[in-house]
């Protein structure tokens, strides 16, 4: 048997790593959790997870000069997976409580999700399980993230704002909410991001983060 | 619109999954972890483990139940009984969790809602509103898994809750729990009309239709499940499988 690849957990004081470092380890990954930019830097393959608001998940990279050291890593070409609030980050600004600058790693901005019908049952925040579909003209699932995710699948999402990349080939994922699609997962080269958590996703989440560790 | 959920739940007492009718008289049924890998495999959409004794007694050995379980069941998980505190719930959310579920300690003091949800999202607290039927139209809120009143109109409780930060209300009927004879629709309209955050309809499902009619004719969000599980009778499948014939959206594989 192959030794476990590690995978570099960010931690920079926002929301619980236990249930990411649990999904990590179940798909053969040896999760390392780490506050230390150099360990960023130097790493094989980096989770960025998070919950919370924006700019304060921002403001808790900057404190720990993470900031810089997931830019560094992403710039090396190594394959980077941001969640839930984590994939947020790497756009370029979000809009939530103000105006806040993200990792500028993926071209776009992180707005509210659009306002639901009184009558529907869409709700903010949009907690629960929602069918993934392929983004029409977006990056295509095969040798992506979603090499093992069949279209319909479902995942596990809680959010209130929604990723939106200025090029639509950086969109890999959407769902339905309010009548319209709302990125799902983003992708530029080697950096991916699930606004879902894989880690609560069943099956379907644990084949996304089997992807990203043993093949991409 | 997220899928409708079908939610498996363990009560568990120390290291034991048990349990019993209108809340009493417990049996011991075996490994919770045993059985929430089983439901998870057969394609629950959430594991809600709740702490019967931690209430009264004050334990807490479920966090460690809900430790082990993390390891290999990877859907979201509530924790419920005997929260009292921030320090509970952060201790709770650390351990896998990913919502709680609190009863007494939000009677005893509503603002402890509000600090929850302050402190970790709208969307971990669930405020569980144990009810019985007390007269024509009239529900009262109950406390420790059915023993102690409250004197709170249920409809009542509920709204505060919400108006508090609840994200999630869990609406476990006494009558009706562990009976497998249907949910109490009546309560389950009512509370689903009045309140916008989402609904989770405990206590009764005897059938896959008293499923269907808790979503479809209650409005409720999702429905926990124990004994017909717990016992064989049904499936999580089963479950699933009649709600996506009434064209209830459910989550499948696709």
């Amino acid at each position: 048997m192959s030794a476990a690849r590690p995978v570099v957990v960010v931690d920079y004081g926002r929301g619980n790593l236990f249930s990411v470092s649990q999904a990590v380890a179940h798909v053969g990954g040896e999760p390392r959790l780490t506050s230390e930019p150099d360990a960023v830097r130097r790493a094989e393959r980096v989770i960025l997870p998070g919950v919370g608001a924006f700019g304060d998940a921002m403001a808790g990279l900057r404190e720990r000069g993470l900031e810089d050291a997931v830019k560094t890593f992403a710039a090396a070409g190594r394959p980077l997976l941001g969640l839930c609030l984590g994939m947020q980050l790497l756009l370029d600004e979000s809009s939530e409580f103000g105006r806040h600058a993200g990792l500028g790693l993926i071209p776009g901005r992180v707005e509210r999700l659009p306002a639901p019908p009184r009558a529907g049952r869409d709700k903010i925040p949009n907690v629960g399980w929602c069918r993934l579909e392929p983004t029409p003209g977006g990056a295509p699932w095969a040798d992506s993230i979603f090499a093992g995710v069949k279209p319909g699948d479902f995942a596990y999402f809680v959010h209130s704002y929604t990723a939106q990349p200025a090029d639509p080939r950086h969109r890999l994922a959407d769902i339905r909410f309010a009548g319209l699609a709302v990125a799902a997962a983003i992708a530029r080269g080697s950096v991916a991001g699930c606004q879902f958590h894989p880690e609560k996703s069943g099956e379907v989440g644990l084949a996304i983060l089997d992807t990203f560790i043993n093949r991409a | 619109m997220p899928a409708a959920r079908v939610i498996a739940r363990l009560d568990v007492k120390g290291p034991n999954l048990v349990k019993g009718i209108r809340l009493e008289g417990l049996r011991v049924i075996g490994d919770p972890r045993t059985f929430a890998r089983r439901y998870y495999a057969e394609g629950a959409d959430e594991i809600l483990y709740v702490d019967i004794v931690a209430s009264l007694y004050g334990r807490n050995s479920i966090l460690e139940v809900v430790r082990r379980t993390a390891g290999d069941v990877f859907v979201p998980m509530t924790v419920a009984g005997g929260l009292r505190s921030v320090v509970d719930v952060r201790e709770a959310l650390r351990s896998g969790a990913d919502k709680v579920a609190i009863n007494t300690a939000a009677v005893a003091n509503p603002e402890l809602i509000r600090v929850v949800s302050e402190a970790f999202g709208s969307q971990c607290m669930v405020v569980d509103i144990q009810t019985k039927k007390i007269g024509p139209d009239r529900w009262e809120a109950y406390t420790d898994n059915g023993r102690e009143r409250t004197g709170l109109d249920a409809l009542e409780w509920a709204q505060r809750a919400v108006s508090l930060g609840a994200g999630e209300l869990l609406i476990t009927s006494v009558d009706r729990e562990g009976t497998q004879k249907g949910m109490d629709l009546d309560f389950l309209r009512r509370v689903t009309t009045l309140v916008e955050v989402p609904v989770i309809a405990c206590g009764g499902v005897g059938t896959p239709e008293h499923a269907r009619q808790a979503i479809v004719e209650g409005g409720a969000d999702a429905v926990a499940v124990a004994s017909v599980l717990h016992y064989g009778r049904h499936t999580i499948g089963e479950i699933k499988a009649h709600l996506a014939q009434a064209e209830v959206p459910v989550r499948v594989s696709a």
